[in-house]
């Protein structure tokens, strides 16, 4: 269970000031994601991995995603990227069957977590999206609670036993990159916060409950390039112990924290998968057109 | 600090006092005006005057505006005159109202008013004898098992619309507005035509709480659906991902996040049967006796209360119980609708 606490939270990460340089000076896509290609250990990491199998989804009579066959190996970020309409979130939330919650949804394909496949009959959805956790867009902390209640909400709500629950806390607040900052008012409500720090304390929350595998749906869009530095930070952290999937519009992000992209592109019709690569790869050898047009800011 | 003190914090959108003076100057002479159309037309009275009034002055605002900016400042002038006229036009009965009963109903204020009963004086006794403790407590004991009968039904019935949503959310939405619309009459009807004459076969508090909570539950559930609908559903997706059931997102996520939207349902819910005359004239039999029994024998209420003594009444002594009456029923009222303004104005700066 405590696989954490093995990981140096401090030196493992990345020098402040080299990779706000990465952020902040124009190199190319390339470069950035060959920078971090360097960077990644070799070593194959813990965590479980995610198979999407010919996937496609329906909102009433609209295709909306079409064939999507993808693997996340375990312990590597993999970033969704493509402009906006071609199916990325509406593809994530397949992965931890949330598309369901949409009246009129439907589904073809399979997706599997450690071999099996979540949409099985017989299946415990609850414990699908305990192992398979996710950050939204928009920060959403729970309003009626405080900061160390959000981050232990979800030990509550799936009515988890955890024996020391003030390390917990302590534990994901540290992961998430917000401890420093909230540490003497975990007794305030979340509304206190900032929208960066709210949704440092929705990932926060989301580890609580350890998954295996995170979903991101574009968690930076509403933030400042700080906040963004910051959880781009975290994300790095996590693919240590976790499986990664991140949607993003931001190319620059992209490059920064994945292994694997994968682009996506709907001409009109159902989002398609159109290539996905390592992300140095994609961003310097792309093989489709469609994709070198998309990452050379050509279209989209 | 001189420095600071050089720049005064200035509002120059506010009228100046050239402008001041012309909206004093034309209040003056739609006052005047109205005063010469009263004489020079059939006009007469109160009410004359008041329609006297708001013709002259909002005919001179608009002349004024139309002279001083053109006809879209005109346009506006009207609106905003018409508007003020209308707030003014609601406020009167609400006035008129609170200032009649205060008037006419501390006189017939008493401390026996709350340790008597009119078991053993009729209306038109002398005030001091006899009391409200029958009407109070029937009220507090119908009103509160009606809340126990309503709580329950309409914050599931809100929570199925707004959390469930299933296919019979449309029919039962449209049920719950068609019954808010229930003339509270048919609500009594209906539990003496379905339960007290076939079943019961006697007038009980009880039958008087089965009829409020049927006018009740529409209001408690449609507030209560309103407020639940303003959580963003952000929120219950957040649940939902971190491996919860429905239920326990219900219960730990969403109700919280409303429970003062809740509360303000439920005090909303109370106040609009605390005074139902007659479906407790009806069904509750209406007793003078103190009675604390819900399931035997007649029970008073202070609707009750009113209506008796207003109808069975003719001297100084029985007018007095019935303005003495609307007032207590109308504090209840007013405390009530305070509480409720108080917990959800908490609500929106939390």
């Amino acid at each position: 269970m405590d696989t954490h606490d093995g990981v140096p939270q401090e030196n493992s990460q990345p020098e402040p000031g080299e990779k706000m340089k990465a952020a902040t000076t124009p190199h190319s896509l390339a470069d950035v994601a060959n920078a971090r290609a360097a960077k990644v250990p070799g070593t194959q990491p813990i965590g479980s991995g995610l198979e999407a199998r010919g996937v496609h989804a329906w909102f009433g009579k609209k295709h909306a995603l079409k064939d999507v066959t993808l693997d996340f190996a375990a312990g590597t970020v993999t970033a969704l990227i493509g402009p906006s309409g071609c199916g990325k979130s509406t593809f994530l939330r397949t992965l931890n069957r949330m598309h369901e919650f949409i009246p009129t949804a439907a589904l073809a394909g399979e997706v599997l977590l450690g071999g099996k496949d979540i949409y099985a009959s017989g299946t415990d959805v609850t414990k699908i999206r305990l192992r398979i956790g996710m950050v939204f867009q928009k920060p959403n902390p729970f309003p009626s609670m405080t900061i160390g209640q959000n981050v232990l909400s979800g030990i509550k709500l799936a009515q988890l036993k955890v024996s020391n629950t003030d390390d917990l806390m302590e534990e994901c607040l540290v992961r998430a990159g917000l401890w420093e900052e909230v540490k003497d008012r975990l007794g305030e409500h979340a509304s206190a916060l900032s929208g960066g720090q709210q949704q440092r304390l929705c990932i926060a929350r989301s580890l609580a409950v350890r998954p295996e595998v995170l979903l991101m749906d574009e968690p930076c869009s509403a933030l400042d390039p700080g906040s963004t530095f910051r959880i781009e930070q975290t994300i790095s952290e996590l693919s240590q112990t976790m499986t990664v999937v991140i949607v993003t519009h931001n190319m620059q992000q992209a490059a920064r924290v994945s292994d694997y992209s994968a682009f996506m592109l709907s001409d009109g019709g159902p989002g398609e998968l159109i290539e996905v690569a390592p992300t140095n790869e994609l961003f310097s050898r792309p093989r489709d057109k469609r994709t070198e047009d998309y990452v050379t800011g050509r279209f989209g | 600090m001189s420095k600071i003190e050089q720049v005064k914090p200035q509002m120059p959108w506010l009228p100046t006092r050239k402008e001041k003076s012309q909206k004093l100057l034309s209040f003056i002479l739609s006052v005047a005006a109205s005063i010469i159309l009263l004489f020079v037309t059939g006009l007469n009275g109160k009410l004359g005057w008041v329609i006297a009034f708001f013709i002259s002055y909002v005919s001179i605002s608009f002349i004024t505006e139309f002279r001083r900016a053109g006809v879209p400042a005109a346009q506006d002038s009207l609106l905003t005159s018409v508007s003020r006229f209308a707030i003014f036009l609601a406020i009167i009965p609400i006035v008129s109202i609170l200032s009649t009963v205060i008037s006419k109903g501390w006189r017939g204020l008493h401390w026996g008013l709350f340790t008597q009963d009119m078991s053993q004086a009729t209306v038109n006794d002398p005030i001091q004898n006899g009391g409200m403790q029958a009407a109070i407590l029937g009220t507090l004991l119908m009103v509160g098992l009606a809340l126990l009968f309503t709580l329950p039904i309409s914050i599931l019935t809100a929570l199925y619309l707004t959390e469930i949503r299933g296919k019979l959310a449309g029919i039962v939405r449209f049920l719950v507005q068609a019954m808010s619309g229930v003339p509270s009459i048919v609500a009594g009807l209906f539990i003496l035509s379905s339960i007290v004459y076939p079943i019961t076969q006697s007038f009980s508090g009880l039958m008087g709480a089965l009829a409020l909570s049927i006018l009740m539950i529409p209001t408690v559930a449609r507030t209560a659906e309103e407020v639940l609908l303003l959580i963003p559903n952000d929120l219950r997706e957040a649940g939902l991902a971190l491996g919860a059931t429905q239920w326990r997102t219900v219960a730990m996520v969403v109700v919280p996040a409303v429970k003062s939207g809740l509360v303000t349902a439920i005090i909303l819910g109370v106040a609009r049967i605390i005074g139902e005359t007659a479906p407790l004239i009806l069904v509750t039999g209406g007793g003078d006796a103190t009675n604390l029994n819900p399931v035997s024998g007649p029970m008073g209420s202070i609707p009750f209360y009113v209506w008796k003594a207003f109808l069975l009444g003719g001297s100084e002594e029985s007018s007095q119980r019935t303005w003495a009456g609307i007032l207590v029923l109308l504090i209840w009222v007013l405390f009530l609708f305070i509480a409720a303004r108080l917990i959800s104005s908490r609500t929106r700066k939390g």
